[in-house]
């Protein structure tokens, strides 16, 4: 019966968008029409092969992993393609004949910007996020996954967004807002997907055998909660026809300046970083093998970031029609909120306290210290620039990106890799990582290349911003934009350096993870009752 | 009063109370009394059921 509602939605799902692709007014919104009527139709099929057998009884005395696992090997993946990207655009500023003339509107960096921002955050912070959090709330409130196989609509249905974006961006569908670029049909595509996240990650909360939520799952479901808040109010926007892929936002100027960065902060905040933070109060105390330093600390932590979070957003828009107070007020939350951070960041270090020989022995613990220590420096430094004065000279340079790569590459980045090597052992019951050194190979290579990048941007950034501020004696200013960009070659290519190193680091990763899956001796059955094969 | 004032004032005054307030009602509650025992209980919650589910029942009881 089930199969039979499955199959007329897909099969309508199928006959729309072969309509939607027939009626499309511009190209990107006839790919994407097309990717989905090739999509639901596999579907079709695959549904209708298998209606009328059976259905499999799933065993509900064991975790669901095998989701998790498509997760691992995404996330991965993802990584690569998103540093890869960022790579090459990083030479394109450095050597602009890399915009290629025959590629013109296509692969030039205005194109893939976006697509590089988008593919690391989203497809490799979004993977990273959605299978790190299934495994964590599976095993700290000791139930199954909730939902069957909600748990793979979400991953499918994510990576789908993942693959309607990246395609429509290439091709011209882009709202033009920083991290919101999809377009209306994409949006509510995505919010789909991540209602029915929420709906996984709430239900086995709610069917836990463990009496408390553990902190790490009160930072998954804020960052869960609050996205889908942000996703659907910075979206808001009018198709122009429902046939193609242009939109109108709601609001407009000022307003629209604010949503976007209220959205696109909190992007950072709850995205990048409360999401995160629950991989670290999960893993770290994992890989040390020890409890978190202090429960009560976690607590504070949590409520202090979320509650001055949300605040943040204004410093974005210093010196422009935003009223001076909101700026102000996003510019004194951001100076507090370094309190918290930093008391997340003691948090995660003092738990080796005790341990500290670990740093010497596992590259893996080492990993995610280190990411600690990213998270410190660039909760630290953020709120340092949010400071009006501070912006006025860091505001528009470069300075802004190595902030922003030192957060992502350092923290996010590091924290993930760490996860990775944590769970690909556990996931396919590995005794043991392939090769440690490849760790230490990936983590030196990983570490320097972040230190070239952001040493880099900070010189480029602050000479940039001088050069633009300075006068002569009678008050004209004294360098065109030209000189600017010309003084700063050699930074750029430094930092395209340092993004070689860093993806050198996570080809050797992939490497790695993949021979510990083929090579690395597997745990025996009887010290591990019933291996499941899902 | 127009929507702009109205929210503005009650932003900054009842609303601003109200969650300065939670939150030192938060900062409170974490630090009751007898909170300490709990917490390392909870703290030890990764390094249960590492490999499989709860069983069905009786799980709920502290198992340490």
């Amino acid at each position: 019966m089930n199969n039979y509602i499955k199959l007329i939605v897909l099969g309508l799902i199928t006959l729309f968008a072969m309509i939607a692709a027939n009626f499309a007014r511009d190209l990107a919104y006839m790919v994407n029409a097309l990717t989905i009527m090739l999509v639901a139709g596999g579907l079709f099929l695959w549904t209708l092969r298998r209606t009328g057998e059976t259905p499999v009884a799933v065993d509900q005395s064991i975790y669901m992993d095998d989701v998790v696992r498509a997760g691992v090997i995404a996330t991965a993946l993802w990584g690569v393609v998103g540093f890869l990207a960022g790579t090459f655009i990083a030479f394109q500023l450095a050597f602009p004949e890399l915009n290629f003339e025959w590629a013109q509107g296509y692969v030039n960096f205005g194109k893939l910007r976006p697509l590089h921002t988008s593919a690391v955050i989203f497809a490799f912070g979004g993977n990273a996020l959605i299978c790190t959090s299934f495994y964590v709330v599976q095993r700290t409130s000791a139930a199954r996954l909730w939902g069957g196989n909600l748990g793979w609509f979400v991953f499918w249905g994510y990576n789908l967004f993942i693959v309607l974006a990246a395609t429509g961006y290439i091709l011209g569908a882009t709202q033009s807002k920083e991290y919101a670029e999809p377009e209306w049909y994409v949006d509510l595509w995505l919010t789909i997907v991540w209602l029915s996240y929420l709906a996984v990650f709430l239900g086995t909360i709610v069917k836990r055998k463990e009496r408390h939520i553990y902190v790490a799952n009160w930072f998954y479901l804020s960052f869960i909660i609050t996205v889908a808040m942000l996703h659907v109010v910075n979206n808001l926007s009018i198709p122009v026809s429902i046939w193609g892929s242009k939109s109108v936002q709601v609001f407009s100027g000022v307003q629209d300046a604010m949503t976007q960065w209220w959205y696109g902060h909190n992007a950072v905040g709850f995205f990048l970083t409360a999401g995160f933070l629950g991989m670290m109060y999960y893993f770290v105390p994992k890989q040390a093998e020890r409890p978190i330093y202090s429960y009560k600390l976690s607590i504070i932590h949590f409520w202090a970031l979320i509650f001055l979070y949300i605040w943040a957003g204004p410093h974005h828009l210093h010196y422009t029609a935003l009223p001076d107070w909101a700026g102000t007020l996003g510019m004194v939350f951001s100076i507090i909120l370094w309190m918290p951070s930093w008391g997340g960041m003691i948090n995660g270090l003092m738990t080796l306290s005790g341990a500290w020989d670990k740093l010497r022995t596992d590259p893996v613990i080492r990993m995610m210290v280190i990411s600690i220590g990213f998270y410190g420096m660039s909760t630290f430094e953020g709120p340092m620039m949010s400071i009006r004065a501070v912006n006025s000279l860091s505001h528009y340079t470069d300075w802004t990106i190595g902030h922003v790569h030192s957060g992502a590459l350092g923290w996010n980045g590091m924290i993930t890799f760490g996860a990775l090597y944590f769970l690909v052992p556990k996931l396919w019951h590995r005794e043991r990582l392939y090769s440690l050194s490849l760790v230490s190979w990936h983590f030196w290579l990983a570490t320097i290349g972040i230190i070239l990048y952001a040493a880099s941007m900070w010189v480029t950034g602050i000479m940039e911003g001088l050069m633009w501020r300075e006068v002569d004696a009678n008050g004209f200013l004294v360098n065109s934009f030209a000189d600017t960009v010309g003084a700063k070659f050699p930074m750029y290519v430094v930092r395209g350096l340092g993004g070689v190193m860093y993806i050198t680091g996570s080809l050797i990763m992939c490497y790695n993870l993949f021979m510990t899956v083929r090579r690395s001796p597997a745990i025996e059955a009887g010290a591990h009752d019933a291996v499941p094969a899902e | 009063m127009e929507t702009y004032s109205f929210l503005r004032e009650f932003a900054d005054s009842w609303m601003l109370m109200v969650l300065f307030a939670f939150f030192i009602g938060v900062i409170l509650f974490v630090f009751r009394p007898g909170a300490s025992k709990i917490d390392r209980d909870i703290a030890e919650i990764p390094f249960r059921h590492e490999d499989k589910p709860a069983p069905a029942r009786n799980a709920r009881a502290k198992e340490v």
